[in-house]
């Protein structure tokens, strides 16, 4: 125990309260497993709020949900896979110490990250324009309102109450509530890239010692999990109702 | 039991040790030792403590009399609210955890440290700035939601400073999430060679299963309480009924935590109980996989039966039916804890030492707590006592009853540990034993009350119930004398106390093994561990000193 | 990732698989199977959380312990989502007569 433990003081990364730098490996992986299901619960709350007003108020989920981008919404869809593999790619460079390449895919994750959140923001403003930002001056045309009834009693669903203003409104707090906390992850994400890039074009990191680089992309592909629920949770799930079987 | 034996007794003085490794402010703010946050935590849940106990001062003596005559009832909501408060997210969550918890795992597993030394400074910190918030909501006017936040009071219609104290209760949360994660990870990876899962202490084993709540459970709380702040601050209509929300989704989000918050309280109280029993009857804990599994059952079944502080809230009866089943399972793992413990006393060598009559009291009050409980969770008595005082009795019977005789018996038990110094033993006898009585006269008149049907949070009430009232606020003065004896007398024996030498009380377990203090590393040379925990053997006892 | 450099063309297959299945759930959106159409949407987007898990995330290649916390997350995400719904699919129903 104690050669391993001295074996180990060499790098400049270990941490003397641990016996070696495996064990230090392990403690900070299973820490952010750990991290990351407090994350699952932490988006589950609001999946829980979703998934009760989705039964009550089908309706108007419906009319709410048709009124996104979809085009955006697929768009940012391959766009954060799309940072999810450049994300991998930069985790497989620190493991093969490819230093270049490592920075390169991070500063691309961090673009493809940022391309994402600047959709996100081109859609908020549409939502701001058309008065679909639940509060005091929140509208919901009557035009579009009529067409909803009449696509809500086509479908002769017992679930569904007709839609009330109330009732769309809470689909899009629920929409603002749970893409602003995912953007919000995203935001500390690309912080946290930014770093690492800098880090790592400064040589830090090595095929030994990338813990950090693999840690950011676990929170990354985390956060891209999310999306791929949220995807079809907020865009897809309704498209449907105006399609008859 | 290993190799780190401890050597002849030196002057604490004389031998470096976490205390006097560093000295200054500034060696407390930045220090990443676990000893050391330890108190840094004790420090500041004593601060938190003394709060929520000014606030139960003014309960009691408003309810001294049937008029409402001392304040009025909108102070009166304030004040049971802030002691809530105070009590449950500044005290009762982090008591044993944070402080025992933190300073004892490391030790109890043979390790140097928790795994994340600098994550465990974040949390305290997060803890203070999360105090730092609650406390800013009770200066500036107070909060009058009760601790439970329900909605819509506290989204629509409170005019109090609900947003500073939610805020506060959300950042102390993360404070707990992350003091969860690193006991997790610090039990699986940091154990010293030879001690394998079954040879921990069931001390870790309850600590490990209250870091599961805390891990699983506050992110829900976090985000509900990120809800409310929205809903509040843009009424976005989550819980407003007047926009379709439901009201009762809040309690339901809330509860999820909420529920199991219970557990993370009683949980490291228990494990301190299986220390204590188990040290002062000299003999290993009976059944002891059964009380190690029973934390872990304690911890999952506490996730399933949430509905039943629901059962008038309007929720599907048929929900409630199931809920008011499930809860009777965490009975089960309860009582196994309970046989256990009065099984181990059997043919023991019991000795009658402070810390032993915390673990009494505890094991009566929370025998009395838990059944009470079963009481409650049959859905048609629940309805009857429901927001009565039978209520209030029940839980605190198991939030003071159980988890403070655990934690003042732990703090006794360990603080010759903590500081090299033994407490005065008469005095602290005398301490329990106020404490004890001095609780039940407190709060068994209140299951009196509530049975009678005076409900909870009124400040006003008939006269017919006020000799029991009286009885109560009496109890109260005496459970604080009994709070503040070991404040006085265990501060002086900080510089007065004698030394204590490394172990005691000769328990077993590899905190006992190194010198009281620690040095900052805990051990000189990592122990190697060949026993089963509490290898007590009556036969070749030595007397006890103390 | 326990030492296992995962080969990149695993990391294309699996990119390519998302793309795909990113596709089939927009299409499958317009073909109206009533009360199936959230049941596709969710199994499509489940698959492709797992693939992302599995493989970007290394899950596959990892120890006993990350499976068990990740399960312990998803189990407990269970029980939230689950236990809440008891009540709303109950609250409606009509009571027992008294």
């Amino acid at each position: 125990m104690q050669d391993s433990h001295a074996a180990a003081a060499h790098h400049p990364a270990f941490q003397h309260h641990f016996e070696t730098m495996e064990q230090q490996r392990e403690a900070s992986t299973l820490g952010m497993w750990l991290f990351l299901i407090t994350e699952i619960l932490f988006f589950g709350g609001m999946f829980t709020v979703y998934l009760v007003y989705r039964n009550w108020y089908f309706a108007s989920f419906a009319a709410g949900s048709l009124t996104l981008d979809l085009t955006l919404g697929a768009f940012n869809t391959v766009v954060l896979i799309g940072s999810s593999l450049t994300m991998a790619l930069a985790v497989h460079s620190a493991e093969t110490g490819q230093r270049n390449l490592l920075v390169a895919f991070l500063l691309l994750t961090i673009l493809l990250g940022a391309t994402f959140l600047g959709v996100k923001a081109v859609e908020y403003s549409h939502k701001f324009e058309e008065h679909h930002v639940p509060g005091p001056s929140f509208r919901f045309g009557s035009e579009e309102l009529r067409h909803f009834h009449e696509e809500a009693t086509a479908l002769r669903s017992t679930q569904i109450h007709g839609v009330e203003l109330g009732e769309v409104q809470l689909f899009f707090s629920l929409y603002f509530a749970m893409t602003g906390m995912h953007a919000l992850h995203m935001v500390i994400g690309i912080g946290v890239l930014s770093v690492l890039a800098w880090k790592s074009r400064r040589g830090v990191y090595s095929p030994e010692y990338f813990a950090p680089v693999e840690y950011a992309g676990l929170y990354w592909h985390f956060v891209d999990i999310v999306w791929i629920f949220l995807f079809p949770l907020l865009y897809l799930i309704t498209r449907h109702v105006g399609v008859h079987p | 039991m290993s190799t780190a034996v401890a050597t002849a007794p030196e002057s604490i003085h004389r031998r470096r040790h976490y205390l006097n490794a560093d000295y200054g402010i500034r060696s407390w703010l930045f220090t990443t030792d676990h000893k050391r946050i330890a108190l840094l935590y004790l420090f500041s849940i004593t601060f938190f403590f003394a709060l929520g106990g000014l606030f139960a001062v003014l309960i009691r003596l408003e309810l001294l009399t049937p008029a409402g005559d001392l304040m009025t009832s909108d102070t009166y909501n304030k004040v049971f609210t802030m002691h809530g408060i105070m009590m449950v997210f500044f005290f009762l969550i982090p008591s044993v955890p944070a402080t025992l918890g933190n300073f004892l795992i490391p030790m109890m597993i043979g390790a140097r440290d928790l795994a994340f030394p600098k994550l465990n400074l974040a949390s305290w910190y997060l803890f203070m700035a999360g105090g730092v918030f609650a406390l800013y909501s009770v200066v500036t006017g107070g909060i009058d939601t009760g601790w439970t936040f329900y909605t819509p009071f506290s989204t629509t219609y409170s005019n109090t400073k609900v947003i500073p104290a939610a805020l506060g209760i959300l950042i102390a949360g993360f404070s707990s999430i992350f003091t969860g994660l690193n006991f997790i990870v610090t039990v699986h990876r940091m154990r010293a060679p030879g001690l394998t899962w079954f040879r921990l202490p069931l001390f870790v084993w309850a600590n490990y299963a209250a870091s599961l709540i805390m891990v699983l459970g506050t992110p829900v709380l976090a985000i509900t309480i990120i809800l409310v702040f929205l809903e509040r601050a843009f009424h976005i209509g989550i819980f407003d009924p007047r926009l379709g929300g439901d009201p009762i989704l809040f309690q339901h989000l809330f509860w999820f935590y909420s529920h199991p918050a219970v557990y993370i309280m009683i949980l490291p109280s228990m494990g301190v109980m299986s220390e204590l029993i188990s040290a002062f009857s000299r003999k290993r804990v009976f059944g002891y996989s059964f009380v190690a599994f029973s934390s872990v059952a304690i911890a999952v079944f506490g996730f399933l039966v949430w509905g039943h502080h629901m059962f008038v809230s309007g929720q599907s009866v048929y929900a409630a039916m199931v809920f008011s089943i499930l809860s009777y399972l965490v009975a089960i793992p309860s009582a196994v804890k309970v046989f256990n413990w009065t099984a181990t006393l059997y043919k023991g060598s019991v000795s009658y030492q402070t810390p032993m009559l915390y673990a009494f009291g505890f094991l009566g009050l929370f025998t009395i707590g838990g059944l009470t409980g079963l009481f409650l969770a049959a859905l048609g008595v629940d309805v009857h006592v429901t927001d009565t005082y039978f209520v209030v009795a029940h839980f605190h019977y198991i939030m003071v009853g159980g988890v403070i005789m655990g934690y003042l018996g732990g703090l006794h038990f360990w603080w010759p540990k903590i500081t090299g110094r033994l407490y005065p033993e008469g005095w602290a006898k005398l301490s329990a034993l106020v404490v004890f009585l001095g609780f039940n006269l407190t709060f068994f008149p209140q299951f009196v009350l509530g049975y009678l049907g005076m409900p909870r949070r009124y400040h006003a009430y008939p006269e017919e119930f006020q000799v029991l009232n009286v009885m109560s606020s009496a109890g109260a003065s005496i459970l604080g004398v009994g709070y503040l004896l070991p404040l006085f007398y265990l501060l002086w024996s900080m510089r007065y106390g004698p030394e204590a030498g490394p172990n005691p009380f000769d328990a077993r377990g590899l905190e006992w093994q190194t010198a009281s203090p620690p040095p900052t590393h805990n051990f000189e040379q990592v122990p190697i561990v060949q026993e089963e925990a509490y290898a007590y053997h009556a036969a070749q006892e030595v007397p006890v000193a103390g | 990732m326990s030492g296992h450099v995962v080969p990149l063309k695993v990391y294309f297959a699996i990119f390519a698989t998302l793309m795909v299945l990113t596709a089939l759930t927009v299409r499958v959106a317009f073909i109206n199977l009533g009360p199936y159409n959230a049941a596709v949407a969710l199994g499509i987007a489940t698959t492709k959380a797992v693939l992302v898990i599995l493989y970007f995330m290394h899950l596959r290649y990892s120890s006993k312990l990350t499976w068990i916390v990740v399960l312990a997350g998803f189990f407990w995400l269970g029980i939230l989502l689950v236990i809440t719904m008891t009540d709303y699919v109950t609250r409606s129903l009509p009571h027992l007569p008294t």
